[in-house]
């Protein structure tokens, strides 16, 4: 790994983000809106419940959590469309870059981008809505790297399809996201939800995380395997998705897509 | 200029060594099993209508496109083994991969210089931008550039890493002519300067007879014809090369038997 070649990634990155107020605008607007709506949710919640119960670690906390985890997957499929959109294949890949290289320079990206995200989402939690984040204590830290590393995943899988089925494929990446929270119980306990939707939620890293997020706020004991578990499924999912990721493009190169990697040329 | 049989046979060493090189997609062969060298100071003329796999065989060396059979050494390094550090010695620019619009052509050019892992980037960033007038462009957006200045923005990318082996396809097909002069001059330059191999496409002629050591004029995926593009065109009773690629292009067979 080189990583003048990493950093050539997420200079680009830095580079697009800084010049235009459209790519510095989502970094935070759209979780700032989801948590001053959500934030006011849970004091409404809070107003017509039976006293004694906190929504806002329950609710705001998990609508921030599973913010950062969806703002860590665009980032990294965000910067994997500047090269769709800038038509830049044929440049990026005729150079020494590997495809590790390439992919760290997108989580890098990825990192920097959903930081800002994650700042100001914790910024308006705590001073406007009162969420402490001593009522998680350390396990804030395993939460966010599950979710993390979920992201990750998600957004490598969601390039890769993208590089495989062309630009227009990028309408299956967005809402990845919203298909998946039903399952992985942001909003509500598994056991909401019917058998066969409960056993899908098995394989879902940020369900772990949202469960034990809920056993803290109750007072109750958090099981450090179930985390094990999610963090380790979570880096598995990293795995396959790399494996996939590199897989496809063998694919591209060996049939010649990435060489003629335009609108509509692949479908 | 040099004469290409006295290339072939003295050069041990090869900026670029094609051995067997077959591509096919589906039934159709674009590349046919060809075999060539570029060797050091030297400028090889890969002609051809269009469709005849001059691109194709660019997109293999570059790495882009998997080859069905055959090997590729750049500087006796096999690119699908060690394809990295292959491409570390090469460059290339081509009409049809301009660099990314919305970045200036400094930022561009740094971009491209650590991937290619350029040392004393900012300096050879502005030998660059001098050598093809680019300096007044310095923090224009590369989408604002016209097609001329992009082409030589791609040049100057291609020029950033002092490549060994240069790969330039329609290099100067949207320049003007004395801009396109002063290109070629400048790529001749480049190869006087070192041990660097250039593999150009063109389809002007005369371009090619003034720049090329040696030309290969492919068609359906086969090299036909290899020779001085100066002496090869008498050689098959025609009177300039521009006849000689009509011929190809139009009565292939006629040719590869002749």
């Amino acid at each position: 790994m080189h990583l003048n070649r990493i950093a050539a990634i997420v200079l680009r990155q830095f580079y697009l983000i800084r010049s235009s107020l459209s790519r510095v605008l989502p970094l935070f607007v759209w979780v700032s809106v989801d948590i001053v709506l959500w934030g006011f949710i849970t004091r409404y919640l809070n107003a017509v419940t039976s006293a004694g119960f906190n929504f806002v670690p329950v609710l705001l906390g998990a609508v921030l959590l599973w913010d950062f985890s969806i703002r860590v997957m665009q980032g990294v499929t965000m910067a994997f469309f500047e090269d769709v959109w800038s038509r830049n294949f044929l440049n990026i890949f005729a150079t020494p870059l590997s495809i590790s290289e390439y992919l760290s320079g997108l989580v890098l990206s990825s990192i920097a981008t959903s930081s800002v995200g994650l700042v100001i989402m914790l910024i308006l939690a705590t001073m406007i809505f009162g969420l402490s984040f001593f009522t998680y204590g350390l396990l804030f830290v395993p939460f966010l790297l599950i979710l993390f590393l979920f992201g990750v995943a998600l957004g490598i899988l969601g390039s890769a399809v993208v590089l495989r089925l062309g630009p227009a494929a990028e309408w299956f990446v967005w809402p990845i996201p919203a298909l998946i929270s039903p399952f992985a119980g942001v909003f509500y306990p598994l056991a909401t939800l019917p058998q066969w939707m409960q056993y899908l939620s098995l394989l879902l890293p940020p369900a772990y995380v949202f469960e034990e997020l809920r056993k803290i706020v109750s007072g109750n004991e958090i099981s450090a395997s179930a985390l094990l578990w999610g963090g380790s499924l979570a880096m598995l999912y990293i795995l396959l998705a790399c494996g996939y990721f590199v897989r496809i493009y063998k694919h591209a190169v060996r049939t010649g897509l990435i060489a003629r990697y335009s609108v509509e040329s692949i479908s | 200029m040099k004469d290409p049989k006295h290339l072939q046979a003295s050069s041990a060493s090869k900026v670029l060594s094609i051995a067997g090189l077959r591509k096919r997609y589906g039934d159709k062969v674009a590349v046919d099993g060809i075999s060539f060298d570029v060797a050091p100071n030297e400028i090889v003329g890969l002609l051809g209508p269009n469709g005849a796999g001059k691109t194709t065989t660019i997109n293999m060396v570059l790495g882009l496109l998997e080859p069905n059979a055959g090997s590729i050494r750049i500087e006796d390094i096999d690119i699908t083994r060690n394809r990295s550090q292959a491409l570390e010695r090469t460059n290339f620019a081509a009409v049809y991969a301009p660099l990314p619009g919305n970045l200036t052509v400094a930022q561009n050019l740094r971009i491209f210089g650590l991937l290619y892992g350029v040392k004393g980037i900012s300096e050879r960033i502005q030998e660059v931008l001098e050598q093809f007038s680019l300096e007044a462009f310095r923090d224009v957006k590369c989408g604002l550039l016209s097609s001329g200045e992009q082409t030589r923005l791609g040049l100057a990318k291609a020029m950033l890493n002092h490549p060994h082996l240069l790969l330039l396809d329609e290099p100067t097909a949207s320049l003007d002519p004395a801009i396109a002069r002063e290109i070629r001059t400048k790529i001749r330059e480049f190869i006087g300067k070192g041990t660097n191999g250039v593999l150009w496409t063109s389809h002007n002629m005369y371009e090619v007879e003034e720049v090329c050591d040696r030309v290969l004029f492919l068609a359906h995926g086969k090299i036909l014809l290899e020779g001085n593009p100066k002496t090869l065109p008498p050689e098959y009773g025609k009177d300039t090369l521009e006849e000689l690629f009509i011929a190809v292009a139009r009565e292939p067979l006629t040719l590869a038997a002749g």
